[in-house]
């Protein structure tokens, strides 16, 4: 079990949890996720981590919930703990300095695209963060991207902040401007990241996205995570998380992501009360146990 | 019971295991076989003639000493049978019930020339229940404490049989474990109505008990490298299991419904996918849809049964060759086709097919025929010109081995692997081009079965015990 050291809502329904866990701390590299496991009845789900300290032990996490898994983790505060941690999963980013990189995050990919950005700035690329939201609420880690970039771009699709558009319309923009872009990071919704591989394709300009598919052990045993980059088969938790952007057929990775449609509203709704009754059921035995 | 003569025991018949009716096991996850009661334990241990030469030892992968832990069955000492057991055999309420004896040790058993071999099988599982449910006895006896420590990679048969010996010559062992529970492909493959995960657990607490240490949710080579686990152990066992499934490589999938074995059985088993809602992971819902399994191994029986047990309407096998090639054990393929399942032989795949939304429908096979022997001997199934079907299905189970797992291979550079990507060793004691590391199981070998793995596990816990004693000359 690892304690979650610090939880806090940075926007609708997206949680930021600071989790004691030394061990991926340690290894863990821009790009890699973990996979985490709430109660004895949940399921496994993979979640990129989004920050992390050697020194202190412990990583972040950035949570949008959404399905039941992720909706009873958000309900999680300081001094609870997580029932099963694994990681860090998968191959790290590919960094070096290309020269100008931009990265592109939408909603909570933003948080995935953070690590990343972070060490394309220390590689001594010039960065320009584009971050993507609905509206204002929705535009996250702001502040720590424009910590570590020399622009940054906040974009909302109703005006409400920043550039009013998408994420392509504000890139575009740059490339019509002349900025001189050599790489492009996009992680986000499928459509946004397909989107992002349209612009820069004509341009040729190296472009990599981070796959979210559906995996169960995130370590290449199970094959559920399969995904076509450049007409061929790869598994995204040992192959990836990332991939060129020009060759991954997101068409199949948005068709394999539907898979279970049916089962999520299902289990959204059987266990919204349901989770927490098992979850606090074990979190309570736990805490009589450190406290005695 | 007074001694028996030879002659009076070849004259008592085999014992049939009893099993739950086929109709009522097909609908429920609860074990098949029901095992022996003590009655029929000891009369079928009375078979046993005793051989002063046992050729059934030969037969065993860890060399289990078969007539002794018989005799105490026949002599009612249930015990101390189980105890016999366990000085050369981890677990062995697993290998009780998951074993292909009748290519073993029963194989090899005097009676089988004549007439029926002693079910060795059943009388191993029997003991080793008994002593779960009716004994506090500790298990095995540990030796004195060497202060080595072992680093076991895996928690699964070959692992936890390397597990059991070492803790039992007195080191320090310490086992890695990649998922949250212990037992590798004992928990999250073989299903429950063939091993409940009950059994599992107590051979592992039993582990537990001798000291043995399990670290779950780690991963070597990710969240601690090979290299950094040398510096804090003396010696490193890698039993990863092969871990990285196969496809057919024919066009459809892709296809939402179609699942690798691991991925099906994971779900259903370890994750408990069955009893969705109530378990959070979700499965394709199999309720009246015909699913069709391709191999013919143990795995594509327990992934064809699966199906049915989740209410599949029809359920299938589809194999390339005939059944006497099938790997599966004559058991499951008997207690397949009581349960219902089709079997669809000499058909080889030609395309999944989806509908617009990229949901499976269909498959196409191609029928085939017997043609000459190949190099091994086996007649080559060969495509009969025209003969190919459609037949429409909901699910897919790809059930036809796995290749080997890269994250060991990847994050350690200096250990040796074959083109395929399995770790290269000494047979005789398992040890790698890498000091002190030692390796078995299907990452060594590729796709096999629990025993071999097993078997390997022990070789390997020799080998280490030796260098452990004598590093130099290793």
């Amino acid at each position: 079990m690892n304690k979650i050291l610090e939880a806090k809502f940075i926007g609708p329904d997206i949680k930021l949890f600071k989790i004691d866990a030394p061990k991926i701390a340690l290894k863990q590299k821009a790009g890699q996720f973990i996979i985490l496991r709430i109660a004895e009845n949940g399921e496994r789900i993979p979640l990129t981590i989004a920050d992390s300290h050697k020194e202190e032990g412990w990583i972040t996490l950035i949570v949008q919930g959404i399905g039941a898994t992720t909706k009873a983790l958000n309900q999680l505060e300081a001094g609870d703990f997580v029932r099963d941690l694994v990681g860090p999963l998968g191959q790290a980013s590919h960094i070096e300095n290309f020269g100008t990189a931009v990265s592109i995050g939408g909603g909570v990919g933003t948080a995935i695209a953070y690590p990343t950005a972070k060490a394309l700035k220390a590689a001594g690329n010039k960065v320009i963060s584009i971050i993507g939201g609905r509206s204002k609420q929705h535009v996250i880690l702001e502040n720590e991207l424009a910590a570590t970039s020399d622009e940054v771009y906040p974009c909302t699709d109703d005006g409400s902040y920043g550039f009013h558009g998408f994420v392509t319309q504000k890139l575009q923009q740059l490339l019509d401007s002349g900025e001189k872009i050599d790489f492009v990071l996009a992680i986000g919704p499928i459509p946004m990241m397909s989107a992002v591989a349209e612009v820069t394709r004509p341009h040729g300009i190296k472009t990599v996205v981070s796959l979210n598919p559906v995996m169960v052990d995130g370590t290449g045993m199970c094959g559920g995570c399969r995904a076509y980059v450049d007409g061929k088969q790869v598994f995204v938790c040992v192959d990836g998380p990332e991939f060129d952007a020009h060759q991954v057929d997101f068409k199949i990775l948005q068709q394999r992501n539907r898979t279970y449609g049916i089962q999520e509203q299902a289990a959204l709704e059987a266990h919204m009360c349901n989770i927490d009754v098992v979850y606090n059921e074990e979190l309570k035995n736990k805490k009589i146990a450190e406290s005695i | 019971m007074a001694e028996l003569k030879t002659k009076e025991r070849m004259q008592i018949p085999r014992h049939d295991m009893p099993e739950q009716e086929p109709h009522q096991r097909a609908t429920n996850f609860e074990e098949v076989n029901l095992g022996y009661s003590i009655e029929i334990a000891m009369e079928e241990a009375e078979r046993c003639i005793r051989c002063k030469n046992p050729v059934c030892v030969d037969g065993c992968p860890v060399s289990v000493k078969i007539p002794e832990f018989i005799k105490m069955i026949a002599d009612g000492k249930f015990d101390e049978a189980a105890e016999i057991l366990k000085t050369d055999n981890a677990l062995p309420a697993v290998c009780g019930r998951v074993c292909p004896q009748e290519e073993q040790c029963e194989a090899v058993c005097v009676l089988a020339k004549k007439g029926k071999p002693v079910a060795i099988g059943y009388l191993e599982r029997f003991a080793a229940d008994w002593q779960r449910k009716h004994s506090n006895l500790k298990h095995a006896h540990v030796q004195q404490k060497t202060g080595k420590k072992v680093a076991i990679v895996g928690g699964g048969p070959a692992g936890l049989s390397c597990a059991g010996d070492l803790i039992q010559m007195g080191h320090d062992v310490t086992v890695f474990e990649a998922l949250h529970e212990i037992g590798g492909v004992l928990v999250y493959g073989i299903p429950e109505f063939r091993l409940p995960k009950e059994i599992v657990r107590a051979e592992v607490d039993a582990l537990h008990e001798l000291g043995v240490e399990f670290v779950t949710n780690y991963v070597i080579g990710l969240t601690e490298t090979i290299e950094e686990l040398q510096a804090r152990f003396d010696a490193i066992f890698i039993g990863v299991g092969a871990g990285l499934p196969y496809f057919l490589n024919v066009p459809g999938e892709h296809l939402n419904g179609v699942y690798s074995s691991n991925e099906f059985l994971t779900r259903v088993n370890l994750m408990k996918a069955y009893d969705f809602p109530n378990n959070v992971t979700p499965i394709y819902d199999l309720k009246d849809k015909n699913v069709a399994v391709f191999g013919g191994g143990n795995t594509a029986m327990d992934a064809v049964r699966t199906s049915k047990r989740m209410g599949a309407k029809r359920a299938m096998i589809c194999y390339r060759r005939t059944e006497k090639e099938m790997p599966a054990r004559v058991e499951e393929i008997k207690h397949a086709k009581e349960e219902g399942i089709e079997f669809m032989l000499l058909v080889a795949p030609l395309e999944l097919v989806g509908d617009d939304n990229g949901v499976l429908r269909a498959i196409k096979l191609q029928q085939m025929e017997l043609g000459e022997p190949d190099s091994s001997g086996r007649r080559r199934p060969v495509p009969i010109k025209d003969a190919i079907e459609e037949i429409p299905v909901d699910a897919v189970v790809i059930a036809i081995g796995n290749g080997s797992n890269p994250i060991i291979s990847q994050t350690t550079p200096e250990l040796i692997v074959n083109k395929w990507g399995n770790i290269l060793v000494d047979e005789s004691n398992m040890k790698t081009n890498m000091k002190g590391i030692f390796a078995g199981g299907d990452i060594v070998t590729g796709g096999a079965t629990v025993i071999l793995a097993m078997g390997a596990g022990r070789t390997a816990a020799k080998a280490i015990d030796d260098y452990l004693k004598n590093p130099e000359t290793w």
